[in-house]
């Protein structure tokens, strides 16, 4: 059986990119709330913002956009999932001979493309509204390598969430709580401008470290301690997900 | 029938299945002889869909063994896979894709070569050519259900399930599933469907089975059901049309079935 496991999930990686292709919408939905929180914040709030350094603002802020993008888009998994689970497809696969990691796997593996296509999207409008960055190719692709990490563990959270839900509403609401954090970290203000608890959270929360890590790439500066927890939230998020979501498939297909 | 001398295709032994307090099936014993159709008998709740869960490796029995095409559910449920197909209550189609498009996928995952054409020959065999490049969500619920009887069928599985498969069709979509199964069983595949239709059952199968309250309470031919019963009175009743002759006679239909046919005789697409 295994033997097919990557020509499987590539079949059916194939057929959930056919449905992204079909409704190209849930790209653009994806890129809009991240870029309009960007004009909110570049040409309304941000005048205001004191970063304490002298870069543009949107050099500042568009690694938290980012992050922002990545878990609004993540929402979509957990609907494809859900709905691949009521319309009786899900169960069709699971008695086909197919190795049972490979159904899940080709969700994840859209997520992944669909969220580097947003990505692309949301950079460029930051490239026209003034983002620079001298980053070089390997700063470029360090980038890139946290995003994807980043984006394969919160993934693994919306497959979670996608097997569990009873509704449509619930299997996309698990989203707001991620989309919601990178406002209380260092990726809009410092967080030494917050009261003393807030920071504390702010600091010691993935979101700060990963943006620091970011920004730092971006500057062409050295990202320090930063990159590592980074990696290690990142990697730590990617573990426990995926064994949540590998134990609640097992025990939801037995 | 006339293949009692093979293995019977599907064979369980008393299978229990619970949940908490619920116990849906209490010990269920049965033989499918290959090749034969099999109709499993029983109202809402009877746990049909659980027994045919079980035996399409969806569900795992609490005690109890059942082996399909000679592999046993549990411990060889790969093997299992390979042999079945199964056609749920609720037609498994993916809707954002075109019925060929769900073909193709499927011949795709079940590593048949070339793929396509074995979509086509199954658009062709199924009268849903002329929609085969249509979205499937927006086919009518007959031609849903044939698509997705279609898709079960890709690759010639030899032993399939069908769980209550005209639930919520029209007649001539009941008639165009019988015609299907009554070929498929004629070209030597072993089918177990499940009902609540009692005209179903005696229109289509070899066996039939009663399934109430988690246990077979009977199991046997047609004519052995009916012996069970006091041999019947002779009684002189004027015969009458039903409402299912009227309707066939007017729109035509002994499921005649292009797709133009069903869509003009009142097939919604929904």
């Amino acid at each position: 059986m295994t033997a097919h496991a990557l020509s499987d999930t590539g079949t059916l990686t194939g057929r959930s990119l056919r449905h992204i292709l079909r409704s190209p919408d849930t790209i653009i939905t994806t890129a809009v709330t991240p870029v309009a929180l960007m004009l909110l914040f570049v040409y309304v709030l941000g005048g205001a913002i004191n970063t304490g350094s002298d870069g543009s603002y949107i050099n500042y802020m568009l690694p938290g956009i980012l992050l922002i993008t990545i878990a609004s888009g993540i929402a979509y998994t957990a609907y494809r999932l859900f709905l691949d689970m009521q319309g009786g497809i899900f169960e069709r696969f699971q008695s086909m001979p197919i190795p049972r990691p490979s159904v899940l796997w080709a969700h994840v593996l859209t997520s992944l493309v669909a969220n580097l296509a947003s990505l692309v999207i949301v950079t460029g409008v930051a490239l026209i509204m003034g983002f620079r960055t001298g980053a070089s190719v390997a700063d470029w692709l360090a980038v890139a390598g946290i995003l994807i990490l980043f984006t394969l563990a919160l993934t693994w959270i919306a497959v979670i969430a996608g097997l569990s839900a009873k509704t449509v509403d619930g299997a996309s609401a698990f989203s707001y709580p991620l989309i919601f954090l990178p406002f209380i970290s260092s990726a809009f203000v410092p967080t030494d401008s917050m009261p003393g608890p807030v920071a504390w959270f702010a600091e010691n929360q993935p979101v700060t470290s990963i943006v620091n890590t970011l920004r730092a790439l971006f500057a062409q500066q050295p990202a320090g301690d930063d990159i590592w927890i980074a990696l290690a939230w990142c990697a730590g998020m990617l573990v426990a997900a995926y064994a949540a979501a590998t134990a609640i498939y097992r025990k939801k297909i037995s | 029938m006339t293949t009692t001398t093979r293995e019977p295709a599907i064979r369980v032994r008393a299978i229990t299945k619970s949940y908490r307090d619920l116990h849906v099936l209490r010990g269920v014993d049965l033989d499918v002889a290959a090749g034969s159709i099999f109709a499993l008998l029983g109202s809402n709740g009877a746990g049909k869909t659980t027994l045919v869960r079980i035996l399409s490796t969806l569900l795992k029995a609490n005690t109890g063994t059942a082996t399909v095409n000679g592999f046993d559910v549990s411990s060889a449920p790969g093997d299992v896979r390979k042999s079945i197909s199964l056609t749920g209550q609720f037609a498994a189609v993916d809707g954002v894709l075109t019925g060929r498009e769900n073909l193709v996928l499927v011949a795709r995952l079940r590593h048949l070569k070339n793929p396509g054409a074995v979509a086509d020959d199954m658009l062709a065999r199924f009268s849903l050519t002329a929609a085969g490049n249509r979205r499937a969500a927006t086919y009518s619920g007959g031609m849903r259900r044939r698509l997705d009887i279609a898709m079960s069928l890709v690759g010639n599985p030899p032993v399939v399930f069908l769980d209550e498969p005209t639930t919520g069709l029209d007649p001539q979509g009941r008639i165009e599933v019988w015609q299907t199964v009554k070929q498929l069983a004629k070209d030597g595949t072993t089918i177990l469907l499940t009902t609540q239709y009692l005209d179903e059952a005696e229109q289509l199968a070899d066996r039939i089975a009663i399934l109430h309250q988690g246990t077979i309470i009977q199991n046997g031919t047609l004519a052995e059901l009916k012996r069970l019963l006091p041999s019947a009175k002779v009684e002189y009743v004027e015969k009458q049309p039903t409402l299912e002759d009227v309707f066939l006679a007017l729109v035509g239909g002994t499921g005649d079935t292009g797709d133009e046919v069903a869509m003009s005789a009142g097939e919604e697409p929904r």
